[in-house]
C-alpha cells in the first residue's frame, strides 16, 4: 500500500502561497492580494513520482503565536499528526520578514522545507541570495520557486518526499564567536538553529525537564519551553505546568528580538547585492495614497467601475437576450411539436426559462464587476483603500480594515461577511458583519438594472449609481447609531500590510472570476432553478387546483394580498411584489425572475418585454417613484439565505443572525416608506 | 517623538512601544523590534502612517501611531 503524505502549505500573506498551491493541485483557489482572504485550510492531491501528496493550504500568518484566530488554527493544525512536513513559502523578495515565520516553524521540531517564491523579482531587482549558504545557517533545505512562472516546482516535491522524516537536513556552519558557551555540557549551536542568549537558554533546559517529567510522551520538549517562556496562553492550558519559579515575566520580547538578530546574520551573509533599486511601489504609493488625492482616487475608480459594469456589461448583454428569445420560442415550437402538454409548456417556457433565462442575460453585468474586483484585489490596490479610509472608518468607530469587507460586499455578501474574520476584536467584527449587507451585491444589480431602464431610461445609470450611494450612506448611519449605544470606547485601529504593487497575474484573475461566474451559474442552475418553479406553482395553483389565467385566484396571490397592508405604505403594495420579495430571500436575483414569471414576460430584459412590463405596472398605478422605492426595499431588506447562514456562522450567534434580519427589515421598510411619503408629497 | 509626529521620508529607530504587551508582541513580530530602523513614506491629518520596517510596508491606525516612540537615527 502506498503512503500519503501530507504536507502543510505555510507561509506570510501575500507570499504567493495560494499561486503556488494551484500550481500544483489546480485547485480552483482564491487568490488575493490583502492579508486574511484564505481564512479557510485548502485541501488538494497530487501525484509525485510514486509518491502520494496531499496538500494543505494553511491561512497566511507572520507569526505562530495564539493571538489570531488564523495562527491558532494554523499552529494547532500543524502540530497535529495531519502534517508530516511542512512546506514554508517565504517571499524571497521580503525575506528578512519571512524568515521570522520559518524559524518559529523550524522551531516546531516537523521537518520544513523552505520554498523561496518570487525569485524572478529578487533577480530583476538585482538582489542575490546564497542558497547554499542559507541551508548552512538554517539547517534545513531551501528551494527556489517561482508560483508564477512555475519554475522549480518538481524540485521542491522531490524535496519534500526526501526529507520526510529528518528535523535537521545539515549540520550547522555558524560564526556566533560571542555566543557560543565554553561550559556547556552540549553545543547547542550544533542541534539548533535558533539559539537565545544564555540567560534564556538556562531557563529553556530547566523548562525542558519539566516538559519531559510531566508528559514524556512530548516529542519537543524545546519548543514548549519558549512557549512556556513567552507565557503563551494555549500551552499554558495544554501542559497546566505551574513554572512560576523559572518564568518571573514573559520573554516573548527578548525572543522576538533574539530571532530578529539572528535573521539579521542571516540576511547579512545570505543577500548579496541587497535592492540596488527599491520597486515602483513607493512612486505609485505617493499618488495613490497621498493625503489629499487618496480619496478621490478612490471615488474615481470605484465610479469607473461602475461605468464599466453597466456599459460594457449592456453592450455584451445584448447578444445574450438575442440567444434568449431565440432559445425561448424555439423551446416553446419545440414542445408544442412533440406534443407536450400545456401545463408542460408553460412549466417550461414560463416558469423554467423565464425565470433562470432573466437571470443569465445579466451574467455580463456580474462578470464585469467582478473582472473589476478581481484586478484591484490582485493588483495590491486593496490594503491601501484600508489606508485612505481609515480616518472616515474611524470616525464610525471602525478600523480601515473593516472598510475591505464593506468593498467585496459590492461583490457578494457572503465572502464579504467571511473576509471579516481578518478583523480581530469581535465588536468590530460584529458591527462590520451586520452593515455590509448594505452594501450592494451583485445580485441586487439586475433589479436596478431592470427598473431603472425601465422607469428611467434617460437616466438609468445615474439611477442605478444612486443606489450604491444609498447603501453606503445607509451603512454609515447604522455604524454610527451603533457607535453611540456603545458603552466603552475600545481602541480600534489599523494595522495592515501593503503588498507590493503588482500586474495582476491573469491566471489568478481568471480563477477569480470564474469562481463568482461558475457560482452564479450554479446558482442560476439550482436556487433559482427551483425558485422559478415553486414560483411558477404557486402561481398556476390554487386552492381548486390549476387557476389558468386568473392569477388572483392562486396561492401565490393569497400570500402576497397578506403583505398588501404592510406594504402599501412604501407604494409598493401590490400582491406580486410580495410574492416577489419573498422569493427574493432565496436569492436577490430571483426577485427579477419572479417578475418574469408573474407577468408573464419571457424576455424581460429586452425592449419589447421591457414595454409589457411598463405597461403592465402602470396598469396598476405603480409608476417610477413605486419603482424607486421598490429598488430601495431590495437593496436593504434581508439578503439572501445563504448570506443569513454566513452571517450565523461568522458571529457564531443565532441570536446576532436574527438581529440582522429584523434591522434590515425595519431599515428597509422605514427607508423605503420614508421616500416614498415624501416623493409623492412632492411630485 | 512618536512615529505620527516623523517627517516623509526621513528614517527613524524604535525607541519604545507602549501598547497592550500583546499588540506590542504582533507588531515586534512583524520586525519592529527595539532599535528597528524605519522609513516613513507617508501619513494623514487622521494620524494613519504607512512605513517601511525590514522591508515590509505597514499602514497603521492613529492608536499606534501615537503609542510608538522613534527617534532620529544617530
Amino acid at each position: 500500500m502506498k503512503q500519503e503524505l501530507n504536507v502543510g502549505f505555510i507561509g506570510n500573506p501575500n507570499c504567493g502561497k495560494t499561486t503556488l498551491f494551484n500550481a500544483y493541485t489546480g485547485a480552483k483557489l482564491k487568490v488575493a492580494n490583502w492579508p486574511g482572504v484564505t481564512v479557510e485550510k485548502k485541501e488538494g492531491a497530487m501525484k509525485y513520482h510514486d509518491h502520494h501528496f496531499k496538500l494543505v493550504d494553511l491561512p497566511g500568518i507572520y507569526s505562530l503565536t495564539s493571538y489570531t484566530m488564523e495562527e491558532k488554527l494554523s499552529r494547532e493544525y500543524i502540530m497535529s499528526d495531519q502534517v508530516d512536513v511542512i512546506v514554508d513559502i517565504a517571499d524571497a523578495s521580503s525575506l528578512e520578514r519571512n524568515l521570522y515565520l520559518a524559524l518559529q516553524l523550524i522551531e516546531l521540531g516537523k521537518p520544513v522545507n523552505l520554498a523561496l517564491n518570487m525569485m524572478d523579482i529578487v533577480e530583476e531587482r538585482g538582489m542575490e541570495i546564497d542558497l547554499h549558504r542559507l541551508p548552512e545557517m538554517l539547517g534545513i533545505p531551501v528551494i527556489p520557486v517561482s508560483a508564477r512562472k512555475k519554475t522549480g516546482l518538481d524540485i521542491l516535491m522531490h524535496t519534500v518526499a526526501h526529507h520526510q522524516k529528518k528535523i535537521r537536513q545539515y549540520s550547522f556552519e555558524h560564526h556566533h564567536a560571542t555566543l557560543i558557551r565554553c561550559n556547556d555540557k552540549r553545543n547547542k549551536h550544533e542541534e539548533y538553529a535558533m539559539v537565545y542568549s544564555d540567560e534564556i537558554e538556562d531557563k529553556i533546559d530547566q523548562l525542558e525537564v519539566l516538559v519531559r517529567k510531566h508528559d514524556p510522551s512530548l516529542k519537543n520538549s524545546r519548543w514548549y519551553a519558549i512557549k512556556l517562556l513567552e507565557q503563551d496562553s494555549e500551552v499554558q492550558k495544554t501542559l497546566g505546568l505551574d513554572v512560576s519559579s523559572i518564568v518571573d515575566r514573559s520573554y516573548e520580547q527578548e525572543i522576538i528580538k533574539q530571532k530578529y538578530d539572528f535573521i539579521d546574520e542571516v540576511i547579512e551573509e545570505c543577500v548579496v547585492n541587497k535592492a540596488k533599486k527599491e520597486a515602483s511601489t513607493d512612486k505609485i504609493d505617493a499618488v495613490l495614497t497621498n493625503r489629499y488625492a487618496g480619496i478621490p482616487i478612490f471615488l474615481g475608480i470605484m465610479a469607473m467601475v461602475f461605468f464599466l459594469t453597466f456599459t460594457v456589461g449592456d453592450f455584451l448583454k445584448g447578444y445574450f437576450e438575442v440567444f434568449l428569445e431565440y432559445f425561448s420560442s424555439g423551446a416553446a415550437d419545440l414542445l408544442t411539436n412533440i406534443g407536450a402538454g400545456e401545463m408542460v409548456t408553460s412549466l417550461i417556457v414560463d416558469g423554467i426559462i423565464a425565470g433562470v433565462g432573466g437571470i443569465l442575460t445579466f451574467l455580463p453585468n456580474i462578470f464585469i464587476l467582478f473582472l473589476a474586483l478581481a484586478i484591484l484585489e490582485d493588483s495590491g490596490y486593496m490594503s491601501r483603500v484600508a489606508y485612505i479610509m481609515d480616518g472616515l472608518m474611524g470616525k464610525l468607530g471602525l478600523s480601515g480594515r473593516a472598510f475591505i469587507p464593506m468593498l467585496l460586499g459590492f461583490g457578494c455578501s457572503v465572502p464579504a461577511v467571511m473576509a471579516s474574520r481578518a478583523l480581530e476584536d469581535m465588536k468590530d467584527r460584529r458591527k462590520t458583519v451586520l452593515v455590509t449587507p448594505f452594501m450592494s451585491c451583485s445580485a441586487r444589480l439586475p433589479i436596478y438594472v431592470l427598473f431603472s431602464d425601465v422607469f428611467f431610461p434617460e437616466h438609468a445609470m445615474i439611477v442605478a449609481y444612486s443606489m450604491y450611494v444609498i447603501g453606503l450612506v445607509i451603512a454609515i448611519l447604522i455604524a454610527l447609531v451603533m457607535k453611540c449605544f456603545e458603552r466603552k470606547k475600545a481602541v480600534r485601529t489599523l494595522l495592515i500590510e501593503l503588498p507590493e504593487y503588482k500586474t495582476p497575474n491573469a491566471h489568478t484573475i481568471f480563477i477569480y472570476v470564474w469562481e463568482k461566474v461558475k457560482d452564479y451559474l450554479t446558482k442560476a442552475g439550482t436556487t433559482i432553478f427551483v425558485a422559478s418553479i415553486i414560483v411558477w406553482f404557486v402561481l398556476n395553483f390554487g386552492p381548486s387546483g390549476m387557476v389558468g389565467e386568473n392569477v388572483s385566484d392562486s396561492f401565490g396571490a393569497s400570500i402576497g394580498k397578506f403583505l398588501i397592508p404592510i406594504l402599501a405604505p412604501a407604494g409598493i403594495g401590490l400582491w406580486q411584489i410580495g410574492v416577489c420579495l419573498i422569493s427574493g430571500l432565496a436569492a436577490k436575483e430571483v426577485v427579477v425572475s419572479s417578475f418574469c414569471v408573474l407577468f408573464g414576460i419571457s424576455n424581460i430584459n429586452s425592449d419589447a418585454g421591457m414595454t409589457t412590463l411598463k405597461a403592465t405596472l402602470q396598469g396598476y398605478g405603480f409608476g417610477s417613484i413605486n419603482a424607486y422605492a421598490l429598488m430601495i426595499f431590495c437593496l436593504l431588506y434581508t439578503p439572501c439565505i445563504a448570506t443569513l447562514a454566513t452571517v450565523k456562522r461568522e458571529l457564531h450567534s443565532t441570536k446576532w443572525m436574527v438581529a440582522s434580519v429584523v434591522l434590515q427589515l425595519s431599515v428597509a421598510w422605514g427607508v423605503a416608506t420614508l421616500f416614498y411619503q415624501l416623493a409623492s408629497m412632492f411630485m | 517623538m512618536t512615529l505620527r509626529e516623523g517627517k516623509i521620508g526621513e528614517s527613524y529607530l524604535v525607541e519604545s512601544l507602549s501598547l497592550e504587551k500583546e499588540t506590542e508582541f504582533r507588531l515586534q513580530a512583524l520586525g519592529m523590534t527595539i532599535g528597528t530602523k524605519i522609513v516613513i513614506l507617508n501619513n494623514k491629518r487622521s494620524g494613519a502612517v504607512i512605513f517601511k520596517v525590514r522591508g515590509t510596508r505597514l499602514a497603521i491606525g492613529k492608536e499606534f501611531a501615537e503609542a510608538i516612540r522613534i527617534q532620529r537615527e544617530a
